[in-house]
């Protein structure tokens, strides 16, 4: 790594905070099973500002509901709230799911929510209930990332079931990514002829259509049956190199049923994606099909044409760890330099996973984890970056430092389409190398003095 | 028969969403019953209700103070999602567009956040010189009794900068509760000031917030009239004017749900009128206006305000015309924070010719929905404290071809075809005062007769198959 710079001044306090809390995260996971409804056990205000967070980047509905502590629940506990809560949300939404998650202040007045929940078994005894998934996410321990991996584990623990293994299908644990992303990838490996189970699947409960009357729930996600196979598929894929171990559900599906894990970096740029078709022709035991080969030979010779214009440019890269970790992939490979690589995640494991993607940059790359925006603010005006690639909060850095900002992430609620970014994939990498490469060339003819028109 | 009304005579109203036993209380329908609302009460859990906590209250309110620190004291979320959303412009610093967090750890929370919240207060106030810092308690903080109170004594003794410590622990009531923290920590900032100089012809404007800029039109009138205005509170707010605004000679009151409290204490403590007005419509603007001039008892005053109202009136109601023509006999739905400017609101589409059918607040008392039902016409639904389940049942029971809401009621109105006008405070359109009319006026015909609608599902379009 190079020299370290100047230290910036050390600030206590968190300012502009380069991440969101664990309940978040959760909320987006359990938004991907068919017909579930995410539950917040704690106050109101909880459940509404998420909901809004993610409504201004997903622009679809998204009701989370919420136990709603008052003072007397605090001092006294949740039970009766969560009780009442779950029995309103039943009657109200006929979920096939609820995703329980905890907030901080019923996880520190130590709510025991296993035993809440077994008690409303009980009471409501010879009922068809929904499946009660609960997963703790204290909000002072984390990120959004971590709460949502942790979801996505505690929804296989509850619902994934043994049995013979069924050939051909394939679990596919993605991470945080847009809709597009989860609908490509099972598109991969439907065209492998395997059978996908993705797991959580938002893909269109997130980014749907528009109802001729209104639906208590949005259709899709990943049915209940699908998640009880999992325990019987032939193989994981479990993308990601910053998931701690505990929360990966990879692994659980394989200490528990067997199952092999196949932990990949989330396929994003060329070498990424290759590992992915190499995975999946193995366990399909069939070659890549044409049309992809074929999207890789024009990403190829789109960076080729690019290169010159992009080659030596400092890009300042932030967001979820391993999304940080997958566009530097990408950005490396056609010479663009990563001069910072920051995240508010805090794994402890951002440095080696960049090293192991991306090791030709490694020594011209700053990485910081657990940083917020004024850190990366500071850093970023020593820098002197040509580029941000990074989600909406880093447009006012962009704006300073007079430089594009490329969209990628979560969250994106000030341009239209969040959800339709694509990220993975050869077609990913073209979109967004294109937007790369095209804002430095508009960055350019806009500093130019001459009205050039083409390059 | 317009296009739309045909579709909607053919349709058949089909919902299954159940009213909670819980929530029955809380919803009237005008002319079914006598009118007997239940309100101010704590949300059903379950209920997925769209209010947020005392928190966001508190935070809301203070939010504009400009040149403040704001700082959340509690883990990362709760400053996470209040960074920056408001559109509370300020026409200098910018510092309250900042989110500051002691983003509390697992270790904080075991052993206290004292040391963290003193370390990191000394820290941004030495950098930020701020004239005056406001510490939000966030639900955690109230639990593990922090005493922040002494924090932001010792951390004023050191710094010099007033710390001021703003009780807002999510749990401890609903957002309203919130409101009260905020006039609190307000109150030690009002009659600090040096009051010399300030005009009798002078008042404060208090409950607007400058979403898109509205306090400076609103500012802009009353100086035209030629009544000074000593303070913004909140919007476009600075500490030293807060700190002189018992001089003023009125208090005016817009959002009052919020502002009613600070304003009490004042007249208690130092024999300030209040009027509560609102600057949304012609009709409340004209009002407002008036009414201060009314009130100061100037005849010059009085004088410039007929000919600014005049003036902007007769410049806006030509130019309303051509929108009232599209709209005339629309429906319209209103989920406000607030109740009083769902009053507003009902007068406003009924300028553009439009009729209510549903009207409802997060946070109206008793009084606000007396009212409320009583300008509305027979049939109209009237909701406290509603839910996306419940609104999109009476937006289809109702036919509804407009919802005006915030962010989260965004979305069930484009599910089911039909306008949306966002009235909340992430809005970057200001629709106070006559210029703001005619903004809302714009907003609300290019969302309602926007040809999209005929593509949409609800229209007898297929629904987008899923994949």
């Amino acid at each position: 790594m190079i020299q370290a710079l100047p230290v910036s001044q050390h600030f206590t306090a968190t300012r502009n905070a380069c991440k969101l809390c664990t309940p978040l995260g959760a909320c987006l996971a359990f938004s991907g099973v068919e017909g579930a409804i995410p539950f917040l056990h704690g106050s109101q205000g909880c459940s509404t500002y998420i909901r809004r967070y993610m409504i201004s980047h997903f622009r679809e509905p998204m009701d989370i509901a919420s136990s709603n502590f008052g003072e007397h629940t605090a001092i006294f506990g949740g039970g009766k709230n969560i009780r009442l809560g779950l029995a309103n949300v039943i009657e109200g939404y006929s979920p096939t799911m609820i995703g329980i998650a905890t907030t901080c202040l019923s996880e520190t007045i130590g709510d025991d929510v296993k035993m809440f929940l077994h008690e409303f078994r009980k009471d409501h005894e010879g009922e068809a209930l929904p499946h009660l998934v609960h997963v703790a996410t204290p909000s002072y321990t984390g990120t959004h990332a971590s709460g949502y991996h942790d979801a996505v584990r505690a929804i296989v623990d509850v619902l994934a079931q043994p049995g013979p293994t069924i050939k051909g299908v394939v679990n596919l644990i993605p991470g945080m990514f847009s809709p597009a992303d989860l609908r490509w990838l099972k598109q991969v490996v439907r065209d492998f002829g395997l059978e996908p189970i993705l797991l959580p699947d938002y893909s269109d409960r997130l980014d749907g259509g528009t109802w001729s009357e209104y639906k208590k729930l949005p259709p899709g996600g990943t049915t209940i049956e699908q998640a009880a196979r999992m325990g019987q598929a032939e193989a994981t894929i479990e993308f990601g190199f910053t998931t701690q171990e505990s929360s990966s559900a990879g692994t659980r599906l394989k200490d528990k049923f067997g199952v092999p894990c196949h932990r990949l970096g989330v396929p994003m740029g060329v070498a990424l994606t290759d590992a992915l078709f190499d995975k999946l022709q193995e366990i399909s035991g069939r070659t890549t099909p044409e049309c992809y080969l074929g999207r890789r030979g024009r990403l190829i010779d789109s960076f080729i044409d690019a290169h010159k214009y992009v080659t030596g440019k400092r890009v300042v890269v932030f967001g979820e760890e391993d999304l940080v970790v997958g566009m530097t992939a990408m950005m490396a490979e056609v010479g663009l330099i990563p001069v910072l690589c920051s995240s508010g995640g805090k794994s402890g494991k951002l440095t080696d996973a960049i090293r192991s993607v991306a090791p030709e940059i490694a020594a011209q790359c700053e990485i910081h984890e657990a940083v917020d925006f004024e850190e990366i603010a500071d850093q970023a005006r020593q820098l002197e970056p040509d580029l941000l690639v990074g989600n909406s909060k880093g447009f006012k850095l962009a704006r300073e430092l007079h430089r594009p900002l490329i969209r990628v992430g979560f969250p994106i609620h000030d341009r239209i389409g969040g959800a339709r970014i694509l990220h993975l994939g050869y077609a990913g990498a073209q979109a967004r190398f294109d937007s790369i490469a095209n804002s430095l060339l508009e960055m350019r003819q806009h500093d130019s003095d001459v009205d050039f028109t083409y390059f | 028969m317009t296009d739309n009304e045909q579709v909607h005579a053919s349709m058949t109203i089909q919902t299954d969403i159940p009213i909670l036993e819980g929530r029955k209380a809380q919803i009237h329908q005008k002319g079914s019953q006598p009118f007997n609302i239940e309100c101010e009460k704590q949300s059903v859990a379950g209920s997925v209700s769209q209010r947020a906590c005392v928190f966001c209250g508190s935070r809301v309110v203070l939010y504009p103070i400009a040149d403040a620190l704001h700082v959340i004291h509690g883990p990362i979320g709760c400053a996470a999602y209040t960074w920056d959303i408001r559109g509370a412009w300020s026409s200098g610093p910018q510092l309250h567009r900042m989110s500051f967090s002691t983003d509390l750890q697992e270790k904080d929370v075991i052993y206290g956040g004292e040391k963290k919240l003193y370390q990191g207060l000394i820290e941004l106030v030495e950098h930020y010189r701020p004239k005056a810092a406001f510490i939000y308690s966030t639900c955690i903080v109230g639990l593990i009794g922090d005493d922040v109170e002494a924090i932001c004594r010792r951390v004023t003794a050191e710094t010099g900068v007033e710390t001021i410590p703003v009780h807002s622990e999510g749990f401890k009531g609903s957002k309203k509760d919130g409101y009260s923290a905020a006039c609190n920590a307000l109150g030690r900032l009002v009659g600090t000031g040096d009051t010399s100089g300030i005009r009798p012809l002078s008042i404060n404007i208090l409950g607007d917030f400058n979403i898109a800029g509205e306090t400076w039109v609103i500012k802009d009138y009353y100086e035209r009239m030629g009544v000074e205005v000593v303070a913004t509170i909140t919007g476009d707010g600075r500490v030293d004017d807060i700190r002189r605004c018992h001089g003023a000679a009125l208090n005016v009151v817009q959002c009052s749900g919020s502002m009613s409290q600070l304003a009490t204490k004042m007249k208690e403590q130092y024999g300030i009128p209040i009027i509560r007005v609102s600057y949304f419509g012609i009709e409340d603007m004209s009002q407002a206006l008036y009414d201060v001039a009314e009130y100061l008892n100037d005849k010059t005053v009085m004088r410039k305000t007929q000919d600014l109202v005049r003036d902007e009136v007769s410049n806006l109601v030509p130019q309303l015309r051509r929108y009232k023509k599209d709209l005339k006999g629309k429906r319209a739905a209103v989920y406000t924070g607030g109740a009083f400017k769902a009053l507003s609101m009902v007068r406003s589409l009924r300028t553009l010719g439009m009729q209510t059918v549903i009207a409802g607040s997060q946070t109206g008392n008793k009084k606000d929905y007396a009212q409320l039902q009583e300008i509305c016409d027979d049939g109209t639904v009237i909701l406290d404290d509603t839910n996306p389940l419940e609104l999109a049942k009476f937006l289809e029971e109702k036919k509804a071809d407009l919802l005006i809401g915030g962010v989260k009621e965004r979305p069930i109105a484009y599910k089911l075809g039909l306008g949306f006008c966002d009235h909340n405070h992430e809005r970057k359109i200001g629709l106070a005062g006559f210029e703001g009319m005619l903004n809302f006026a714009k907003e609300v015909h290019g969302t309602v007769t926007s040809p999209v609608w005929k593509l949409a599902a609800r229209r007898g379009r297929l629904e987008g198959a899923t994949s």
